[in-house]
């Protein structure tokens, strides 16, 4: 099993590569955004990866913040997972740039009215405590007390505990930026809405509790079946709350916009439900990443497994919801008469991702995995006592029924 | 034709030849009267064309001034240019009018554009927009060019992450090719659809050879910018400049040059003796999306 995912991950990269060759060789002409609509789907990975780096991390400090001990066994394969989202994220955006090699000028000459310039800072900041926080767990130093029965938090009073403490501000700070990152567009009716960046929050949250489910559920780590079955039962609960608070959001968004008359206002909303990608939100976001898993979690017996894969189904569904923040906001022309004034490749108002964006997106999203993988292998974790294999019990007072197989 | 003892042989005029040489002869008479009157003469006067209604403007022939109006217009706003240029920078305020009632839609002004800056495939700066109103017969055209606003509060100059983008002190947006990182975020940000995004692409590219007048770097800002891959302007936002390189050096703008509705003026806002100021003071001024507070430098005349 392991070394089947090895080689599709590995296969994943190597196609997506044919995709940065192209783009590194034909240059911004292989992918489909333009003058017209510069941003595509690369920013719309970049932002679901940015989303879920910040979900899963804001999930796993809730063991320092709140004392949260279910999760306390996940929180290193979280820090691993955010760091791989966080990376996939910056390769995401990156290969986006016209000119990458001087993306330093936002550390040398940042424009500080600039919320792109706020996100690369608080990136910086979030990956070197990640570092850190890795470092540390890798030495022991937060390793839990030993006694589990006192009420004592796991890893108080060490470095980690102030590193996560500054690590779930940047990491609100940086989800929600991104938000308001859309959010301060004036330009953009769609986008210029004051409640982007706490929408951006709950979606960064809800899609990265999913894929922790999927984490914790399907890839991680010889664990406890026990431990398991009690963070995937507090998981589901959390993902699906989030999940539904966030449909509640948007029912609330799209009620209100499909009253807009305004051209710019109301065709975002009209071609999210009725346009041509009509099935981004009705197929891939509302039912296959949200319905579904949701109907999945919600019964009372589920295995591990099928509780991770719907996980990963809401993951997924969340690539859609990105998508339809980034692209429809600019399919709107600022003039109506401007897409017809002057006809060339690159001023359509259209947008359809080119083969080389799909193989882009492969690309980084196997980097995710990659580096994740390579993280849980061989970060020297400290090891607890009692992280022995036990033969799997079948039936826990938690009510999962975990019939894990051992890869 | 002449025949033996030197008289003229008139030869029967067909009805079309008589027509055609009436209807020449009336006009350049009509020209000729206009000329001389110094005023305007009207069909209804000269007969020179079917009346189409009494007073109509349509078929007016107008006179022709010795010194032609554009020619005049383009003097005056060349003059207006070296008084600004003589000032300090900072003290200069560019700025653009544009009379929609003089433009045609020829878009003379969006090819000299293309052709100036060297513009490939997918960059734009000056499109005319174009409307058209009512049905036949009662039925108008209207057309609107859209150059950069170099906007006083331009958004673009908010949200670039590295300040590549900036306003400079005579009022024109500003682009530093070498300081941009392609991340196209000010081309989302501005509400004009004024930034273009250079991908790259050549007109040529799929022949045997790149023509010229696509190779020579083109001028903007004052440096000389051949388009190669992965040096700017290619991977960079790129937008009208006021053609600041032909400002420099004491030329207006190549819009404002080959507009031939005389449509387009051009000059130092800050100067009460400009053209410009003078179209400012008329009736019909406008502002493209005035509520979003850009507060844009180009001005409409509807």
């Amino acid at each position: 099993m392991k070394k089947i995912s090895w080689i599709i991950t590995i296969a994943a990269l190597l196609v997506g590569a044919i995709g940065v060759y192209q783009y590194l060789v034909f240059g911004e002409q292989a992918a489909g955004y333009s003058s017209a609509v510069p941003w595509g789907l690369g920013v719309a990975t970049y932002m679901l990866a940015s989303g879920l780096s910040a979900g899963i991390y804001l999930l796993t400090s809730l063991v320092y913040i709140c004392g949260v001990k279910e999760l306390e066994p996940f929180r290193q394969v979280g820090l691993v997972a955010a760091l791989s989202a966080l990376l996939a994220a910056l390769v995401a955006i990156g290969l986006d740039l016209g000119h990458l090699g001087r993306a330093w000028r936002i550390f040398i000459s940042p424009n500080p009215h600039s919320p792109m310039a706020w996100m690369v800072w608080l990136y910086t900041i979030y990956f070197l405590l990640l570092i850190l926080q890795l470092y540390f767990d890798s030495r022991g130093d937060s390793a839990p007390a030993p006694d589990a029965g006192t009420t004592e938090i796991p890893g108080d009073k060490r470095p980690g505990r102030y590193l996560a403490i500054t690590g779930v501000l940047v990491a609100l700070a940086f989800s929600g930026g991104l938000g308001a990152l859309l959010g301060v567009v004036q330009a953009r009716p769609y986008w210029s809405n004051p409640l982007l960046p706490v929408m951006f929050l709950v979606a960064a949250l809800a899609s990265g509790s999913a894929l922790l489910i999927f984490v914790v559920a399907v890839v991680n780590p010889d664990q406890q079946d026990e431990e398991t079955g009690r963070a995937i039962n507090l998981l589901a609960r959390i993902v699906v709350g989030l999940l539904v608070f966030y449909l509640l959001f948007e029912l609330a968004e799209m009620l209100l916009g499909s009253y807009y008359l305004s051209p710019s206002h109301a065709l975002p909303y009209q071609l999210i439900l009725t346009g041509p990608n009509w099935w981004i939100f009705w197929v891939v976001h509302l039912v296959v990443g949200a319905l579904i898993p949701v109907l999945l979690l919600v019964r009372g017996n589920i295995t591990a497994k099928t509780a991770g894969w719907a996980g990963f189904l809401i993951t997924l569904g969340f690539l859609g919801v990105r998508y339809n923040i980034v692209v429809p906001g600019l399919l709107a022309p600022p003039f109506t008469a401007l897409p017809s004034a002057y006809s060339e490749p690159g001023l359509a108002y259209t947008y359809v991702p080119t083969l080389n964006e799909w193989l882009v997106v492969l690309f980084v999203l196997a980097l995710g995995v990659f580096i994740f993988k390579l993280g849980i292998e061989y970060l020297p974790f400290s090891r607890r006592p009692d992280n022995a294999v036990t033969p799997p019990a079948h039936h826990v007072e938690t009510g999962a029924d975990l019939s894990r197989r051992y890869s | 034709m002449v025949d033996k003892e030197g008289r003229e042989i008139r030869e029967p005029v067909s009805r079309r030849e008589f027509l055609v040489k009436t209807a020449t002869s009336m006009v350049l008479g009509a020209v000729t009267l206009g000329a001389l009157s110094r005023t305007p003469a009207y069909a209804g006067d000269t007969a020179a064309v079917p009346a189409a209604g009494s007073d109509s403007r349509a078929t007016a022939v107008k006179e022709w001034p010795v010194n032609g109006d554009w020619e005049n217009r383009i003097r005056r706003l060349e003059q207006d240019l070296e008084r600004a240029l003589g000032k300090p920078v900072e003290q200069r305020k560019w700025g653009m009018v544009i009379d929609l009632r003089r433009c045609v839609g020829c878009r003379a002004c969006t090819v000299a554009c293309k052709a100036e800056n060297h513009l490939p495939p997918g960059v734009v700066y000056r499109p005319v927009m174009e409307e058209e109103r009512g049905t036949y017969p009662e039925v108008q055209r209207r057309f609107l060019p859209r150059p950069c606003m170099h906007c006083e509060k331009p958004p673009c100059v908010a949200v670039c992450p590295v300040k590549a983008t900036y306003k400079r002190p005579d009022g024109i947006v500003a682009i530093d090719y070498n300081r941009c990182i392609g991340c196209r975020y000010c081309l989302a940000a501005c509400p004009y659809g004024a930034r273009s995004f250079d991908s790259g692409r050549f007109y040529t590219q799929d022949t045997p050879l790149l023509e010229p007048y696509e190779s020579e770097p083109a001028l903007e800002y004052g440096k000389q910018w051949p388009r190669q891959k992965g040096r700017s302007p290619i991977g960079n936002a790129r937008k009208c400049t006021f053609c600041l390189h032909r400002l420099q050096a004491g030329q207006l703008p190549a819009c404002v040059t080959t507009c031939l509705g005389g449509a387009t003026c051009f000059g130092d806002l800050n100067d009460p003796r400009s053209m410009v100021r003078e179209w400012l003071a008329r009736e019909g001024l406008m502002r493209l999306k005035e509520e979003l507070g850009t507060e844009p430098q180009v001005y409409y005349l509807t």
